[in-house]
């Protein structure tokens, strides 16, 4: 069994002010704001990397909610398992695409599990994920520490981990508790309650706090993390956030004709459900945290924080972590260890002409 | 591995893939922004330059603040750098601006030595930089970057050309800072000399191979402000702290009798231009050559003298920690022999210096004893003769009563004849009595003073006969 690892350290508050560097009063403009200008362009220049991560069991809409997300099919209209055999093992599934909005080019990462929890004993079937995420997490590791290195390390950590809970309407299955536990040590995890229009408005939100004292009493650290609000302003946005999560979410890549407007949602016999209206899902809720407020806040936790506490154990004791392919030994191995890879495959399908639509 | 190279591909041959509405991620460049702001930047300027040329006079303008801070001494041998942090807001923007300025440089009479406090200095800072970066638990995104982004060169304003202590510190430091050269108190040349000055300098730069900051032209948004830039480097500037009324403005200027320079005036010099291109368009185009370009160079080089490859001949990647490890045990097995052998060779030493001692010791010893054995030589001698001395005192003694008893007998018993007879015989025998006593007085005692020196008559000098101790 793993051992947890620490929790991460909480970062410092902003800039460290001493008393040994005086505030100067400057007298007219000198122009030091279009520095931010000047950031602005280069980060244009250079492209934005965001890597996705969604678990959950299979049905629960997954990869319809990526779609919805990011407005475009980032995945095959038929999930990749229809129709083949249950696999065996957990798989996992990376479909990289580039999009580009107003000028602001995005290289977005999806990576798709599935096969999670659906064999009948699903022990430790949060290993293969936790060994992909360290094995980007050591990709990263292995660039930084070359002597020649590159300009921009390409980032291919996981920034994100969105959670898919199947609305029972209970409370977290055992499940879900261990691999929630496991993982917000290791990433920024989203828990969202899938399938939402099985439930009626009052059963989410007995269900929503459910799960929050679920969390509470688990010491599941979700994003956005407590520790990590810098200021005021922060605390009081986050902990809005904080209050609504898990969110209860419906994915649709249809549109619909509703009121004369073209409205993304799921028919039903009773009516559409709209995905981006507020009153009868919070996908907006979602979407906004993930992409619109909080993406740069998610890549800059996966770096300062994951990244380095991943970099800390590694350096010290390489033998606790969950190991994948990419596995290079840097201590020097000592008899009984673990060193075959665990079952499990990574398999990239960008180039998929035939099958993708477009 | 196979996981790499497949995720490798992709990258390179990933699709555009076309929105279907608005997503929202063009808020992206505002959320890093907003980060920036928060977190606040930081730039390290270093100033070099001979004393005199207008460095703290220029930063004052530059920032359009007084920057508190002494007037540095200048009588330190040497070449010193002084360094100051400030913190400067413009209205959400806050900077941490440090300023490094070299004291004493080109004061000296042998200015050989004098790049080398400079280029220590920008190599303490990448060198903290890196420590911070190689160590386990490391803070880096709240570290306070000291590294220097850019290098101010001011060139004394002499009209002919470099000096060749410019020439060679520039050398030393264009490989490990940006360097921007400035012409210092430019409202010392004339305009026409201003130009061929530039050029002179210019092209002694390209031939002596000196790589000065190019002001980047990749980017279409600049490239055509910093190619113009570029052409008008070095900068000729003024600065100045007092600020004079010029029609109805408050402006920065110089006041001469003949008239009045004005700072901020593109006609007079080049301020404005050196202001636009350091601080409002490429600020962040000399942080990040700073990180890529010149860090990276001093991270190579000292990983690589520090013995790091790579690769080791089984291509296997090599841990920078494990490798360090191992090095900073030698090392320290290396000290370890070293304090050994100094405690041999102390410990040799010691004994060696005991065992002079020790023999030196003996010596004496023996020069004593044989000292000793000659003073009681000596004295055995004396005392002998002083026994024979004393044997014959007595013998005269002797014989000196045998002849009183002799005379008295022959007193007696003969006439005055024989008086005379023994007179004369006495007078000779007391003679050669008094001579032998006197001999014999002179040999044991040294000269007497004997009151028979004159020979006096016999019985006088008999009866008066008594020795007289000296």
């Amino acid at each position: 069994m793993d051992p947890l690892r620490r929790s991460p350290s909480p970062c410092s508050s902003s800039r460290p002010s001493s008393p040994s560097t005086p505030p100067c009063e400057m007298l007219g403009p000198v122009g030091i704001e279009a520095v931010l200008d000047q950031l602005k362009i280069k980060a244009m220049k250079m492209g934005f990397e965001f890597n996705i991560m969604v678990v959950g069991q299979s049905g629960l809409g997954k990869s319809t909610m990526v779609n919805t997300l990011f407005k475009s099919k980032v995945w095959k209209s038929n999930p990749p398992g229809l129709g083949v055999p249950t696999p065996q093992t957990l798989q996992l599934h990376s479909v990289t695409h580039v999009i580009e909005e107003k000028g602001v080019k995005l290289k977005l990462t999806v990576t798709d599990t599935p096969g999670f929890g659906d064999q009948i004993n699903n022990d430790k079937c949060w290993d293969p994920i936790l060994g992909y995420i360290n094995e980007q997490y050591e990709r990263y590791l292995q660039e930084e520490i070359l002597i020649t290195r590159q300009r921009h390390i390409p980032d291919t950590r996981v920034h994100c981990c969105v959670y898919f809970v199947p609305p029972t309407g209970h409370c977290l299955r055992p499940l879900d508790i261990e691999f929630l536990q496991r993982l917000c040590q290791t990433v920024n995890v989203v828990p969202v309650i899938a399938r939402a229009d099985s439930l009626t408005m009052e059963e989410r939100e007995a269900f929503r706090r459910r799960i929050q004292q679920n969390l509470r009493t688990h010491c599941i650290d979700i994003y956005p993390q407590k520790c990590f609000d810098e200021d005021i302003n922060d605390k009081i946005l986050n902990s809005k956030l904080r209050d609504r999560i898990p969110f209860a979410v419906v994915g649709a890549d249809r549109e619909h004709l509703v009121d004369g407007r073209c409205v993304l949602g799921r028919k039903t016999k009773w009516g559409i459900i709209e995905v981006e209206n507020m009153a009868h899902c919070e996908f907006p809720l979602l979407r906004d945290l993930l992409i619109r407020s909080h993406l740069q806040d998610l890549k800059d936790i996966t770096h300062n924080v994951h990244y380095e506490n991943y970099r800390v154990i590694r350096l010290n004791e390489s033998h606790l972590l969950p190991r994948g392919p990419g596995w290079v030994n840097l201590a020097p191995a000592s008899p009984g260890q673990l060193t075959s890879p665990r079952p499990f495959k990574v398999c990239r399908g960008a180039h998929d002409d035939s099958e993708d639509e477009f | 591995m196979a996981a790499t190279d497949i995720a490798r591909q992709v990258g390179e041959g990933c699709r555009t893939v076309p929105l279907a509405g608005h997503v929202g991620f063009d808020s992206l460049p505002d959320q890093l922004v907003n980060k920036s702001v928060s977190q606040g930047f930081c730039f390290n300027i270093l100033c070099v330059g001979e004393t005199g040329l207008g460095k703290s006079t220029l930063m004052d303008t530059l920032f359009n603040t007084k920057f508190e801070g002494e007037p540095a001494t200048h009588t330190q041998p040497g070449v010193q750098l002084r360094s100051n942090t400030y913190d400067l807001q413009e209205s959400n923007v806050g900077l941490k601006l440090t300023i490094v300025s070299t004291v004493g440089f080109g004061d000296q009479i042998n200015k050989e030595d004098s790049y080398k406090p400079i280029v220590e200095f920008i190599d303490a800072q990448f060198e903290a930089y890196l420590q911070e970066e190689l160590k386990i638990r490391r803070v880096l995104h709240t570290y306070h970057d000291s590294r220097i982004h850019v290098c101010l060169y001011f060139i004394a304003p002499t009209g002919h050309s470099l000096k060749s202590l410019d020439l060679v510190t520039m050398k030393k430091l264009d490989s490990k800072v940006n360097i921007i050269p400035i012409i210092a108190k430019a409202d010392a040349i004339s305009k026409s000399e201003l130009t061929k000055f530039k050029i002179k300098i210019t092209s002694e730069l390209v031939s002596n191979g000196v790589q000065i900051y190019q002001f980047p032209t990749d980017d279409e948004s600049v490239a055509e402000i910093n190619g113009t830039m570029n052409a008008h480097l070095p900068f000729a500037v003024i600065g100045s702290t007092e600020e004079l009324k010029i029609g109805n403005k408050m402006m920065r200027a110089r006041q001469y009798p003949w008239g009045t320079v004005q700072v901020e005036n593109e006609a007079h010099c080049d301020f404005v231009k050196l202001r636009e291109m350091l601080i409002r368009v490429n600020m962040e185009d000399l942080r990040e050559q700073t990180h890529t370009r010149h860090y990276e160079l001093y991270r190579r080089c000292k990983l690589e003298e520090m013995g790091f490859k790579d690769t080791d001949p089984d291509s296997k990647p090599f841990s920078l920690q494990e490798t360090y490890e191992a090095k900073r045990n030698e090392f320290l097995g290396e000290l370890q022999k070293k304090e050994e052998e100094m405690r041999q060779m102390f410990v040799q030493r010691v004994k060696e210096k005991e065992a002079e001692l020790k023999e030196a010791e003996k010596e004496l010893h023996e020069k004593f004893d044989r000292l000793k054995k000659l003073h009681q030589d000596e004295k055995k001698k004396l005392e002998d003769k002083k026994k024979s001395l004393d044997d014959e005192v007595n013998a005269f003694k002797q014989r000196k009563t045998a002849a009183e008893l002799l005379q008295s007998q022959g007193s007696q018993a003969g006439g005055s004849q024989t008086l005379k007879r023994d007179k004369e015989k006495k007078n000779s025998y007391c003679f050669t009595v008094n001579s032998a006593v006197c001999c014999m007085l002179h040999e044991t005692q040294g000269p007497v003073w004997a009151s028979c020196r004159n020979p006096l008559p016999a019985q006088q000098s008999c009866a008066s006969l008594s020795l007289i101790p000296p």
